[in-house]
């Protein structure tokens, strides 16, 4: 039988895995992206999963919202990628030091 | 192993493959194609979770939507990926000792923490009749408990539409298209010129007229 554990577990691992994406992809940004809309699916799945196994409606409420703000990050963040492409005609994450942070 | 076990290691397997080739993939369109698999792969795991309505707005919001968006941009853009690629493999043992981290303190707390293995009995007695819907439990609490939440998603996807269209719009500096606000606003001394013409310089004009208005 599936425990709630199971699916946190998977959760877990979703998430090491786009932690370990954002670290492997320093050069390209889009897959940066992707791989923090990896993460959110993660956290997602774990508000589905309590939501079901506690029986509680908040939990898919919460994944609704956060599904909003990905979609609306995702949006933003592919303007502000087109905008960087325009300027410097590359989207490598190493070459956006003119902040001098 | 039931059934039920059994969807949910095949959809986990894929699942989680399918997040190993985005992350690694060599051409940034693979690594898209593979997350909307992924996608799919969490959609099938939520509807085992009875949340069908988020499943299936999972499947239309970001396959539908968000992944276009993602293939859109990563076809407009001209990547060199051989650059890219350079220094992939370098920072891959400290991303797979943290990754490996994560993963096993994650497990390690939840797989001995929550061992409960059903949804409670009056939620699964309430899920099982048969006018049940998640949708409308869903709409139910979104819009009485939850409705000021609502509102300001609502007013962030509207800064949301307006901050990405004023980021990515620009003019070309050939464009001939007419600005209407400053075809209103323009006076007549903005266009029109009189000239004094004197008329012995005129002689072999038919009709010297004494005044000619000018376009600029």
């Amino acid at each position: 039988m599936i425990s709630l554990g199971h699916f946190l577990t998977l959760g877990g691992l979703l998430f090491a895995l786009s932690v370990i994406g954002i670290f492997l992809n320093r050069k390209n940004l889009i897959v940066l992206l992707m791989a923090i809309e990896l993460m959110l699916l993660a956290v997602n799945m774990n508000f589905v999963a309590f939501s079901y196994y506690l029986g509680d409606m908040a939990g898919q409420i919460f994944v609704f919202f956060i599904l909003t703000v990905a979609a609306a990050e995702s949006a933003i963040g592919l303007a502000i990628l087109v905008l960087l492409f325009r300027n410097k005609s590359s989207i490598n994450v190493d070459e956006l030091n003119t902040l001098k942070g | 192993m039931d059934v039920q076990s059994a969807l949910f290691y095949a959809f986990s397997a894929v699942l989680l493959f399918a997040a190993f080739r985005v992350i690694t993939a060599r051409n940034p369109v693979h690594a898209a194609l593979y997350l909307v698999l992924a996608f799919f792969q969490a959609s099938a795991l939520w509807m085992m979770l009875r949340a069908e309505f988020l499943a299936i707005t999972l499947v239309l919001v970001y396959v539908g939507a968000v992944m276009v968006l993602f293939l859109f941009v990563v076809m407009m853009l001209d990547i060199n990926i051989d650059s890219m690629r350079k220094g992939f493999w370098k920072h891959f043992p400290l991303a797979a000792v943290m990754g490996a981290v994560i993963a096993l303190e994650m497990a390690a707390v939840l797989m001995g923490g929550f061992r409960v293995t059903s949804a409670p009995a009056a939620a699964v007695a309430s899920q099982a009749a048969a006018d049940y819907s998640n949708t409308k439990e869903l709409g139910k609490v979104l819009y009485s408990q939850y409705l000021l939440p609502l509102q300001a998603a609502a007013a962030l996807l509207l800064v949301a539409i307006i901050a990405a269209i004023a980021l990515t719009l620009r003019e070309r500096k050939d464009s001939k298209a007419i600005d209407a606000s400053e075809q209103v606003r323009v006076k007549r001394q903005d266009r029109v010129r009189l000239l004094k013409i004197n008329p012995s310089t005129m002689a072999a004009a038919p009709e010297p007229t004494e005044a000619k208005e000018t376009k600029t």
